[in-house]
């Protein structure tokens, strides 16, 4: 199978070019039409910019789905001798989710476009992609883009003799996923602990270097070149109407063919499992699909015919969030499945507050023991309470991600949690 | 912008009405209504990271609850601490608190004045439901005066702020993340060289942060306190003196915004061994030839006025700066009665000030007493060198106050005709006196210092003196009295007075109007215009 494996039910917009390494360069790019966006974005003034943006309603692919647009115009408009900040997030490392180092990897021009015209539809005059450390080659790839785009002028001071200047600085994190959350993201841009800040302030009033900034995920970034090019409406035309646009569905688990497919966002889940997936590995049942990267909550087998817009997966309990699907067959131990989810919260927690700091290990600490066959039946009303306190009382909300898995689980798998405690499952090790 | 610093809002927390200016935070505007809201981050002297989340407050019409240390009112709030689920977010963190946390009270340094050990017990969770192993981080020594419990630890970053933000010496840090955070050094450089970094230890909310100087010495609970003001340096840093048998145990700031906000330099915390000194003069002493023979107060005083009366040749009055204005302003008048030059003093200066960077108001002085400002306005001259030594000559009539006299060779005063000593310990020097009267320390007696600025600020008896020392203005006011020079003085506050009538720069200023801020006397001198320091 050819590596990326393309469905023909795929709608290629931002992955068109995913698997041609031709397209990493300025040239190759460009005969995708790259750069064309920016030719015409920086020909227009910022607002309009923006206002096409808002039209095509395309939001947030960080997670939280916040219509894009809007969270432009939220920048000072007035104030040009303050600078601003674009700042593209590509730090990606929630458990499930890698589509943005695809998209860093294969098309680090379409990412550099989208952000250039971002910048200057905020009067950003730098552009800060802060990368995880870990990204060894897409930082290589989008580090040489970068240069590229230097060179042929696109990126610089007079972009393409517009008058109009914005650099773009490629930053590396040492890799915590608490330095994916916007604010957690400007404490480490600037060289503190990677921790979030209060709000408010909010960064468009108050954000990196104290300036006003912007937070773009690159998946959102990416498909701005695109809505320039072709237009709001065309934009609209795909997807729902609440849900514009194409999204790229990075499915893990068990099912036969593992990736990400861009599809257009309403897109019924059983379809990409069954159809697009290729079905469930070894012929096995569905037990319970994740459909948002492990912080939403689990959805299990009979809640899973829905379509996959920001709407519909909210209606059916659980949240798009970055569209990271992970899908899980009737073999899956979902105490263990849990636990694992709690550890890496645990450990990545930043320990600010309370509730998160030491209520995500004790919620891995009770996980532990009843995936030990320790736990006791009181265990399950602890670790609902404990949740419960996590939830809606923390700075940022890595605290409510760790209960989400947890409480929908249970609800969900009561009896697997029952049958640990019962000691109706042989213990083991607590293994990976 | 002048007006919208001025704008008021007015809010309701519990129901009480209260307005305060735009931009005051739930904490502090509560505060005003007597509403307290329980915080482990949150310190007026820092910035607030809102991360204890022990503060989370219920506002009508906002879906979740929000932090009082950060949030400012607006208009029209309706703000609930005690509502469910303020109440239920409150026992949920405690009991987050208490997964970890050792309760170590028993032998903790902190028992009794531990805001864990508060809050739980107002209102924690009746039993912790952890059933697993607690987290064990044991103890660090800080370097300095600090060791560091980290199992005790509650997080709160407050001693990492203090250090960054006030000290400005950045020495502490967190290191790890999530349970596993720990406060840190860095590598081997501890707190040694920081001096004023005890104050973490005050700040402290939980007995993490351990002074080795008071480590095991007393349970809280058994402490007497006292208002006092630290008589270490010029600054007059506002104080509580901590005692227990009538031994000071520790020192501790006690917050005054216009002196020291919340804050003490570790070099007066820890000078108070002095004031706990047991070889005391313990009786009025009267010499009769080569002996000094123990006596009543009332034979002694009748005898020293008789020689007083029939005094010849010149007077030389020595006061000290680590007495009250009172007592050194009745010593002067007596001088001034007696026809003596101006009175002199001595006293200890250090090389430079030590400033507190985030609080500049407040420096280690340069003088190393609390009075000297007080004295010079008392008239009082200063002599001798940087190590309160020399300058001092011998007279027909010598009058020393307070000054040990410890440098002077041992047959100073011998040829005086009428040498009389009012202190504490009997050095070489001061054997020569014909009167040794004893008198009580300013930690034994109410009484007033004026700071390196003018800042009148009184103080309140903290040890019980030896059973016959007696304040100098007391045995002065007598002598006065004695002199025909007005009633003895029944009290501090009337000793006071009575300096005001004689001594313009503290005339018209009375007890009631210094307060516990202290008040400026008539001729302040601008800070860093010098004036003693
Ligand atoms: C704990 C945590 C981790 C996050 N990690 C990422 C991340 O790795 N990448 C990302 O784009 N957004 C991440 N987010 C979301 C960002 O805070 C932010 O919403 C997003 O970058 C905004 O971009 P968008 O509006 O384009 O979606 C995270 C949020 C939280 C709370
Ligand atoms: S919720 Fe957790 S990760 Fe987020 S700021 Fe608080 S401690 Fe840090
Ligand atoms: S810090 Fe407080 S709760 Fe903890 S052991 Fe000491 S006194 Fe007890
Ligand atoms: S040592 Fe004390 S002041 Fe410092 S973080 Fe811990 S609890 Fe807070
Ligand atoms: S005092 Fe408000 S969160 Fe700590």
């Amino acid at each position: 199978m050819a590596y990326p494996y393309k469905h023909e039910r795929e709608t290629r917009v931002l992955t068109e070019a995913f698997g041609d390494p031709a397209a990493r360069t300025i040239e190759g790019w460009k005969k995708y039409g790259g750069y064309e966006a920016l030719r015409q974005a920086l020909g227009m003034a910022p607002n309009d910019v923006i206002e096409v943006v808002k039209a095509s309603g395309l939001r947030g692919r960080g997670g939280a789905g916040f219509p894009t647009g809007v969270k432009w115009s939220f920048m000072p408009r007035d104030d040009s001798r303050q600078p601003h900040y674009l700042l593209i997030n590509a730090d990606e490392s929630e458990p499930g989710a890698f589509k943005d180092r695809e998209l860093l990897r294969w098309t680090p021009h379409q990412v550099i476009e989208g952000a250039l015209i971002g910048a200057h539809a905020i009067r950003a005059k730098h552009v800060y992609i802060y990368m995880r450390g870990e990204f060894f080659e897409p930082a290589q790839i989008v580090g040489r883009a970068i240069e590229e785009a230097y060179e042929a002028g696109f990126a610089g001071p007079d972009m393409m003799g517009s008058g109009i200047g914005i650099d773009i600085t490629l930053h590396l994190g040492a890799g915590a996923y608490i330095c994916g959350e916007e604010t957690g993201l400007m404490n480490s841009l600037e060289g503190r602990r990677g921790q979030p800040r209060i709000k408010p302030p909010f960064p468009a009033v108050m954000g990196a270097f104290s300036r006003p900034t912007t937070i773009n995920n690159v998946e959102t970034v990416s498909a701005v070149p695109h809505i320039m090019r072709r237009g709001a409406e065309w934009y609209r035309s795909i997807g729902t109407e609440k849900s514009p646009g194409t999204k790229l569905f990075n499915v893990s688990g068990h099912v036969v063919r593992r990736g990400n497919y861009e599809l257009p966002l309403g897109f019924p889940m059983k379809d990409l499992i069954y159809d697009v997936c290729g079905g469930i590995r070894d012929g096995r049942e569905l037990k319970a699909v994740i459909p948002g990267g492990s912080s939403v909550p689990i959805l299990a087998a009979s809640e899973c015919d829905i379509n996959l817009d920001y709407e519909s997966v909210a209606a059916a309990g659980s949240m798009l969030g970055t569209a990271s699907v992970i899908v899980m067959d009737d073999r899956t131990d979902i105490v263990k499945a849990v636990r694992r989810m709690v550890e890496f919260y645990s450990h990545e927690s930043c320990g600010q507050c309370t509730p998160c700091r030491e209520g995500t290990e004790w919620t891995a600490k009770i996980m532990r023991r009843i995936e030990a066959g320790e736990g006791t039946a009181d265990d399950l009303d602890t670790l609902l309470e404990v949740g419960r306190n996590m939830t809606g009382t923390t700075i940022c909300v890595l605290s409510d991600s760790c209960a989400a898995p947890v409480a929908s689980s249970i609800a969900k798998f009561r009896d697997e949690y029952m049958a640990r405690i019962r000691r109706e499952v042989p213990a083991g090790a607590l293994t990976v | 912008m002048a007006n919208e610093q001025t704008e008021n809002v007015t809010c309701r927390i519990n129901g009480i009405e209260v307005t305060v200016p735009r931009g005051t935070r739930i904490i502090e505007a509560a505060e005003q209504a007597g509403i307290g809201i329980a915080h482990y981050c949150y310190h007026p002297g820092l910035s607030a990271p809102a991360m204890c989340r022990m503060c989370l407050v219920e506002i009508e019409g906002v879906p979740k609850l929000q932090p009082a240390c950060v949030s400012t009112v607006a208009e029209g709030n309706n703000i609930l601490t005690e509502s469910e689920r303020a109440r239920e977010s409150r026992k949920g963190t405690l009991e987050f608190y208490l997964i970890n946390h050792p309760l170590d009270c028993p032998v903790c340094d902190k028992s009794g004045e531990c805001r864990l050990q508060d809050f739980v017990h107002a209102e924690g969770p009746k039993h912790g439901r952890l059933r697993d192993a607690k987290v064990i981080f044991g103890q660090d020594d800080f370097g300095g005066n600090i060791l560091y419990d980290g199992d005790r630890c509650i997080m709160c970053t407050r001693c990492v702020r203090f250090m960054r933000e006030v000290a400005q010496d950045d020495l502490l840090g967190v290191v790890q993340r999530g349970h596993r955070s720990v406060i840190d050094t860095f590598f081997e450089q501890g707190l040694d060289d920081s001096p004023f970094h005890t104050n973490i230890v005050d700040i402290c909310p939980v007995g993490a942060l351990l002074d080795k100087d008071f480590l095991h010495k007393a349970r809280v609970w058994d402490l007497d306190h006292a208002p006092s003001i630290c008589p270490n340096c010029s600054q007059g840093c506002n104080i509580r003196i901590d005692t227990r048998d009538n031994l000071v145990q520790r020192l501790r700031p006690r917050a005054n915004p216009d002196v020291n906000s919340y804050w003490m330099c570790d070099y007066g915390r820890h000078s108070y061994e002095w004031m706990n000194g047991t070889d005391r003069i313990e009786a009025p002493l009267v010499r009769d030839g080569e002996r000094l023979v123990a006596q009543n107060w009332q034979p002694a005083m009748l005898a020293l006025l008789d020689r007083l009366k029939q005094r010849a040749g010149s007077v030389r009055i020595v006061g000290s700066p680590m007495l009250s204005n009172e007592d050194n302003g009745l010593l002067a008048r007596l001088g001034s009665l007696l026809g003596a030059a101006a009175p002199v003093y001595r006293s200890a200066r250090a090389e430079d000030e030590v400033v507190l960077p985030g609080f500049p108001k407040l420096a280690r002085r340069r003088e190393l007493a609390a009075n000297g400002r007080g004295l010079s306005a008392l008239g009082f001259e200063r002599v001798g060198d940087d190590r309160a030594q020399g300058g001092l000559t011998s007279a027909d009539v010598l009058i020393v106050l307070g000054d040990e006299l410890a440098d002077l060779p041992a047959d100073f005063g011998r040829d005086a005709s009428l040498f009389v000593y009012l202190g504490h310990r009997l050095h070489p020097a001061a054997r020569n006196a014909h009167f040794v009267l004893p008198v009580s320390t300013f930690a034994e007696q109410e009484g007033t210092f004026t700071n390196f600025e003018g800042r009148v600020q009184r103080f309140w008896p903290a040890l019980q003196p030896p059973p016959l020392a007696r304040p100098a203005w007391q045995v002065l006011g007598v002598l006065l009295a004695g002199l025909d020079d007005g009633p003895a003085p029944a009290d501090a506050a009337n000793a006071f007075l009575r300096v005001g009538s004689f001594f313009e720069p503290f005339a018209g200023l009375t007890y009631e109007m210094i307060g516990t801020r202290g008040a400026l006397m008539n001729e302040p001198v601008a800070i860093g215009a010098g004036g003693g320091d």
